[in-house]
């Protein structure tokens, strides 16, 4: 097996790990990085991001502000801590891009243009039109290639971490393209892989979403944290789940139920503003976890709208006219007019929630430091957590540059540690034990299960079970199914048996990563016993601060569901309150 | 709104396993379409209910992350925006990409292209230095929009599948890389034309662009490379006159 040495080996090059990457890079060129992904950089889920990047840079503005409002959009369960480094690294790193090339949309003045964004009482989202996610990754990747320091593996799939003497100390990876197993020695490994809300049928993500860098922590045994909660966006196309962004309210878009109501007075965030003068924090501006629960509740009242592709309600912006719409959401129509044939300009659009990111994730302190030593994370990947129960719009492009450069910054102290790195023949030894787990998959005939068979039982269960609101009984039953497939998920057998792009085997991957992470989001959800954020549950229909202001940590077992810890949440100046988001309230 | 329409669908897909076939060949799948589906819902059907061994690359699902450029009928195509309710005769053909060495089925090797991306420096080049602390460079409206048109090439590599330059030529820097040297140059905060003329306006570079505009018809952005180039070249004929026949003028 070909051995690649090298300083940090990061795994996922969106975001967050092209400005680990870039980070590395600045600080020292001759740090040693690979930059290591299952797709090219740009093809990174990072790149359908659409509204923005929150960050705080006008005058009517405040760090504090920011702070409040991610804190209460959370429901209380982000680490204050972890907030206040983001709020105030924020501004910084969005220059920073600017800096780098970014075409950030512009005030007439010159000076960078902030739209209006769900759960904030400030405009302070940083916009690139309709498309932000792709400029961000575009202006990182094309910035990268200025660093001969970063030595790309792209179509790279990583298989396992080398942990040896209680450290990270590398990988294993498959080059697709030719299906040889190479291993990786590292200094330290920062995982920047995203998502996987694929486990889900109906959502917002790309096909690469597919958990695997928070199952490659996890199967290493690190935990994996608030894995419980799973962010619905309230306006996705209805028939295959296409983001529409929160520019689309935050431009003035608004809500409407099947009798021409705007139904989301009667939830909490009235009362109704008048359309074309959007009230921050209010009515369309709420934030997303409590938008897709007022649908939910329309649903059960009988008032969505039917349509071909199930109950919907309707996103008005026809009253934006045509010229704001082409010139902030020019993509948000090109999406409508291609996929459903409808044009936001003459019409409204039906839109239903859609599962678009997870608040969980690998755990890691402030630093990005995980509890493996030499082992980092950053990203839709990790929890840190700033998100907390609910993570607000336009927060989470903000947070891969923050906390992919901390990440750096935190792998480039572990390197100056300098720990004697374990030896070959250790190293080998549990490369080898990698490269025997694939080569299993090959060599077993007598399976029975299909993996298209297997994926579509899980996300059949995930949707059923583990939606907008969750009971008991439907949480048991899927900790139950989870269970069962992660088990029938050893009988699976490859059709293809070829080394050279084999997807199908891909895909068997990719649904071991899957299985795993929903194994923990189930059985996170059928533990708490509350209800905060995005985490709703009929049966506790409470948030419950004495007993449950609390962390979820997953621990991975190869055969059993994870045992689940809890760990306090850290509160330095925002004791938990009610959320407001009632524009009569002042 | 109406019910949703069925239609069964021929696909005929290029397959190609450099393990077990000494040449590409064509396999057919008969796949039961909604109307409403893209060629990329029909590739997804057959992976998962008819042959899991077809292979090939996509993710977004939206036009955005510029995977599953193909050659649906023979056109340049992402597989994720030709729509099924475009093919009325129900018969589909579809093969890589064209003009780049095919790995595996619909698969292909594009380290041509990003090699030639990175050569034109397509990052900025500031004009001034400034740290973050100054905060941000201003730049107006109008200013942008000199150049955010082609800010918007998702590197899905249509155009160099459409050029028949490239075709010819492979040393064709290409449609998407000039256009996005182009791209810096005319961003008011670039200082690094200079640097990036060296490729762009080496005989590999502008000059093999015989202006056939194909690039423009297939892009899926609307980026208009065709356009681009055909500035570039003006401003580097410029160039040479104020070399040649002006030395004392500077650029």
């Amino acid at each position: 097996m070909e051995i690649i040495k090298t300083d940090v080996a990061i795994v996922g090059a969106g975001g967050a790990g092209l400005r680990a990457a870039i980070a590395l890079a600045e600080a020292d060129p001759k740090i040693r990085v690979a930059l290591i992904s299952k797709v090219y950089p740009m093809r990174s889920h990072t790149c359908a991001a659409e509204g923005g990047a929150a960050g705080v840079i006008k005058p009517d503005d405040s760090l504090d502000l920011h702070f409040n409002d991610t804190v209460g959009g959370g429901d209380w369960l982000s680490d204050q801590d972890a907030v206040e480094y983001f709020i105030n690294e924020a501004p910084k790193e969005l220059t920073q891009l600017e800096h780098w090339g970014c075409p950030w949309s512009r005030e007439p003045d010159g000076s960078v243009a902030v739209r209006p964004f769900g759960g904030m009482k400030i405009k302070r989202t940083w916009y690139a039109a309709d498309k932000s996610g792709f400029h961000i990754l575009h202006t990182l990747f094309q910035t990268s290639l200025k660093y001969p320091s970063i030595q790309r593996f792209d179509e790279y799939y990583a298989t396992d971490l080398l942990v040896e003497d209680g450290r990270c100390q590398g990988l294993t990876a498959l080059e697709i393209r030719s299906g040889e197993m190479k291993q990786f020695q590292a200094g330290a490994v920062i995982i920047a892989a995203g998502g996987g809300g694929k486990m889900f049928p109906f959502t917002t993500n790309g096909n690469i979403k597919t958990g695997d860098g928070m199952a490659l922590a996890y199967r290493a045994g690190t935990p994996l944290k608030d894995m419980e909660f799973v962010q619905y966006h309230p306006t996705g196309l209805p028939n295959n789940g296409i983001l529409l962004t929160e520019g689309c309210r935050g431009e003035g878009g608004v809500l409407f139920n099947k009798d021409n109501r705007r139904y989301l007075q009667d939830y909490g965030m009235g009362p109704e503003t008048p359309i074309g003068q959007p009230v921050l924090k209010t009515m369309e501006l709420g934030p997303r976890d409590r938008l897709s629960q007022a649908f939910w509740h329309e649903q059960q009242k009988g008032n969505t709208v039917k349509t071909p592709w199930g109950d919907c309600v309707l996103l008005d912006m026809r009253h934006l006219g045509e010229k704001k719409i082409d010139e902030r959401l020019p993509l948000v129509r090109d999406l409508c007019i291609s996929y459903l044939g409808m044009d936001p300009v003459k019409e409204p659009i039906p839109i239903r929630p859609v599962v678009h990111y997870m608040m969980g994730g690998i755990h890691t302190d402030v630093q990005a430091a995980t509890r493996l030593p030499g082992l980092f994370a950053a990203g839709e990947c990790a929890c840190v957590s700033i998100n907390g129960a609910n993570r607000l719009g336009s927060n989470s492009l903000t947070e891969l540059l923050v906390f992919g450069r901390r990440a750096a910054l935190s792998a480039i102290a572990h390197l100056q540690s300098n720990q004697v790195p374990s030896s070959d023949a250790a190293l080998a030894a549990k490369a080898k034990a990698s490269q025997n787990r694939i080569q299993a998959l090959f060599d077993k005939s007598n399976g029975t299960e299909s993996i298209s068979g297997l994926r579509q039982e899980m996300m059949d269960t995930m949707e059923e079970n583990v939606g907008i609101y969750r009971t008991g009984e439907g949480l048991a039953a899927a900790c139950a199914k989870i269970a069962e497939l992660r088990q029938r998920y050893a009988n699976i057998t490859l059709t293809d048996k070829t080394h050279v792009y084999n997807t199908d085997l891909m895909q068997a991957l990719e649904l071991g990563s899957m299985l795993d992470c929903a194994e923990a989001v189930t059985v996170g959800a059928r533990d708490r016993k509350e209800s905060r954020g995005a985490h709703q549950r009929l049966d506790f229909t409470a948030r419950d601060d004495e007993n449950l202001l609390k962390h979820s940590l997953a621990h991975y077992h190869p055969t059993e569901p994870p045992r689940i810890e809890y760990l306090d949440v850290v509160v330095t100046k925002s004791k938990p309150g009610v959320r407001d988001y009632s524009g009569a309230k002042k | 709104m109406s019910e949703l329409q069925k239609r069964q669908i021929q696909l005929e897909v290029l397959r190609y396993n450099p393990e077990t076939d000494t040449a590409p060949r064509y396999q057919t799948y008969s796949v039961p379409c909604l109307e409403e589906w893209v060629v990329l819902d029909a590739l997804n059907y057959i992976k998962d209910h008819l042959d899991p061994t077809l292979s090939y690359r996509w993710s977004c699902h939206m036009a955005v992350c510029g995977s599953c450029g193909m050659m649906v009928n023979g056109e340049p195509k992402l597989a994720c925006k030709a729509f099924i309710h475009e093919y009325k005769e129900g018969q589909i053909k579809v093969e890589p990409i064209a003009n780049f060495p095919i790995e595996r089925d619909l698969v292909t090797s594009v380290e041509d292209f990003i090699t030639k991306l990175a050569s034109v420096k397509p990052y900025l080049i500031p004009k001034e230095d400034k740290p973050v602390s100054a905060g941000e460079f201003k730049q107006t409206p109008a200013e942008l929009k000199k150049f955010k048109q082609y800010t918007l090439c998702i590197n899905c590599m249509l155009c160099y599948a459409a050029c028949p330059q490239y075709a010819l030529v492979p040393e064709f820097l290409g449609p998407a890389a000039i256009s996005m040297a182009h791209r810096y140059n005319q961003d008011s905060r670039d200082g690094g034309r200079d640097q990036r003329q060296e490729v762009v306006a080496s005989d590999e570079g502008v000059w093999e662009c015989s202006f056939v505009g194909a690039c423009s018809e297939v892009c899926p952005k609307h980026v208009d490379p065709a356009g681009a180039l055909q500035q570039v070249k003006v401003a580097s004929t410029i160039d040479w006159y104020k070399e040649h026949l002006m030395p004392w003028m500077k650029r």
